[in-house]
């Protein structure tokens, strides 16, 4: 299948998703094109985290469709290991390997999956350590670094990926306010850079900020989408507006 | 409940509750010191050692007092029988030894099937691993000893097979369902961020397995799993019953030579006290390892 830079790089259709009696999903529609930084903004429990990992085959999908560069992520054939080397994800709780120095977090992935060369993954690793400012701490140990930092470090572990696309969900929920930033600068950056970007956020600041597109889920489907600034600045919506009226 | 300021106060080893007041000092020392070295203190202590020894020494004077002077001394008695009972000691070891490495090899797989994405294999690993982890470990041992051949034929060539090798047999088959649940629980026990984050950066399940999971699970198993080795060690004596020259029958034989029903005491507390001095250092070295694979989280 044919797939150009012109189309959605990740496209969502009437994707339906259920634990057991509890219906997350109710038809959720999205476009995502190359370039482009999204935030998925909503009340916990919308659905907005399972969405993400139905995105990366993590959590299989009910019915609908989702495409990653026009591939079919949920087509039993396809290779979920390549679409993952597609697809870079960071998580609320970091999840780095505790056992693991910074440095081999950041390298495992390349070095096994890709079997790419160890010396050239190191090099990349340290430029990688660099880009998410923390030079020196390459050494230490997950458990030494704060929690500002290990998320930084996940983000360069998925980087180390070269994926196409980025999904960070609720990366800065379990930070502390001054930490919080440092993380925000780093995503900031790779958006600028270009890096297609898919976030789940709470931070209504950051997310007029950096995205181009903004959607809003309540109870499992997308109510409201746009540009932030018309989204903050006319939700029509009477959930949205709620929504917001609560937060900002 | 209002509290005013100070730095918030231990709530191990502290209670109200009078029934645990005795014991509620030597808990709070103990978990402060565990705190400070990070790591589990040994349960085992040198005192216990002590004890032991000062139950020999002493169970060796009532009997030298009450067999009076003309009989040969206790210890002497005990010295001139060691490479006897030492020998017999060695069989204890090397049974245990053995049990502990073909357990540990077999029930890992035993324990890494039960996790396993086909049914089959997973209610399969289960029953096998329920089975032998709920059977008496004698009952288990008797069925090695009397099922397995004296000798196995293999392409003309006859490999005897001892009933060291029996009871070895017998007794690693409890082992390798207890490991299997340790490594199975262990696996449980890692958080499912970790799975996910693995998954996500395109790790198939046995890469998952191998560098993610089971690294960390080294640690969370090395505790259970020393303990396991301490109560095999100690329950190799079963082998005396099945007629195995370990200490337990040895012991007993020396005991049927000398007959001097006043050395029952002395030597089984030889024995208790042999046991110990294999044991400690065991527990020791544990918490050695402990500490060296703390993962920091």
């Amino acid at each position: 299948m044919a797939w150009n830079a012109e189309q959605p790089i990740v496209s969502c259709k009437d994707v339906h998703k259920s634990f057991g009696a509890i219906e997350v999903l109710k038809g959720v529609t999205l476009d995502v094109a190359k370039g482009e930084t999204i935030c998925v903004i909503g009340p916990s429990g919308s659905g907005k985290s399972t969405l993400l990992r139905c995105i990366n085959a993590l959590v299989p999908i009910d019915s609908g469709s989702i495409t990653v560069e026009g591939q079919e992520v949920h087509d039993p054939k396809l290779d979920k290991l390549a679409l993952r080397r597609k697809v870079g994800m960071v998580f609320q709780q970091y999840n780095l390997f505790p056992h693991k120095s910074a440095l081999q977090n950041v390298m495992m992935a390349p070095v096994t999956v890709l079997k790419q060369d160890r010396a050239e993954v190191e090099q990349r690793a340290y430029r990688l350590m660099k880009k998410v400012r923390l030079e020196g701490k390459e050494l230490a140990y997950p458990g030494e670094l704060s929690g500002g930092q290990q998320q930084r470090v996940a983000i360069a572990r998925a980087l180390a990926m070269n994926p196409d696309v980025m999904l960070f969900d609720e990366v800065t929920a379990a930070l502390d306010p001054e930490t919080v930033k440092e993380v925000l600068v780093t995503i900031r950056e790779l958006a600028e850079e270009g890096m297609t970007c898919i976030l789940v956020t709470h931070e209504m600041g950051f997310a007029r900020e950096v995205a181009d597109q903004i959607y809003f889920t309540d109870r499992g489907v997308i109510v409201e989408q746009g540009p932030p600034a018309d989204f903050f600045a006319s939700a029509k919506d009477p959930r949205t507006r709620e929504f917001l009226s609560q937060i900002l | 409940m209002s509290r005013r300021g100070g730095p918030p106060r231990d709530l191990a080893g502290e209670t109200d509750l009078p029934v645990l007041l005795p014991a509620a000092a030597a808990l709070q020392h103990r978990a402060r010191r565990e705190r400070e070295l990070g790591a589990a203190l040994p349960r085992l202590t040198w005192r216990h050692g002590l004890v032991l020894l000062l139950g020999l020494l002493v169970s060796a004077g009532l009997a030298q007092a009450q067999a009076g002077a003309a009989k040969e001394p206790v210890l002497e008695v005990i010295v001139r029988w060691l490479p006897v009972l030492l020998e017999g000691f060695l069989f204890n070891i090397v049974i245990s030894v053995l049990a502990m490495a073909f357990g540990t090899l077999v029930g890992t797989w035993l324990g890494l099937m039960q996790i396993s994405l086909l049914l089959p294999v997973r209610a399969g690993s289960w029953v096998v691993t329920q089975f032998f982890r709920n059977a008496p470990w004698l009952v288990l041992l008797f069925y090695c000893m009397f099922l397995l051949p004296f000798e196995l034929r293999i392409l003309g060539l006859t490999v005897p097979f001892p009933d060291w090798l029996k009871a070895t047999i017998g007794l690693s088959l409890p082992v390798v369902a207890n490991v299997s649940e340790i490594v199975r629980g262990a696996v449980n026990s890692i958080p499912s961020g970790q799975w996910e984050a693995s998954e996500s950066l395109a790790f198939n399940r046995r890469q998952v397995l191998w560098m993610i999971i089971l690294p960390q699970c080294v640690k969370r198993m090395l505790p259970p799993w020393m303990n396991l080795y301490a109560i095999l060690t100690m329950a190799t004596v079963l082998a005396s019953v099945v007629g195995v020259s370990e200490m337990m029958t040895q012991a007993g034989r020396v005991l049927a030579a000398e007959n001097r029903p006043e050395l029952l005491i002395p030597i089984y507390s030889f024995v208790l006290l042999c046991f110990f001095l294999y044991c400690y250092p065991i527990a020791r070295w544990t918490v050695a390892l402990e500490r060296r694979f703390q993962v920091r989280l």
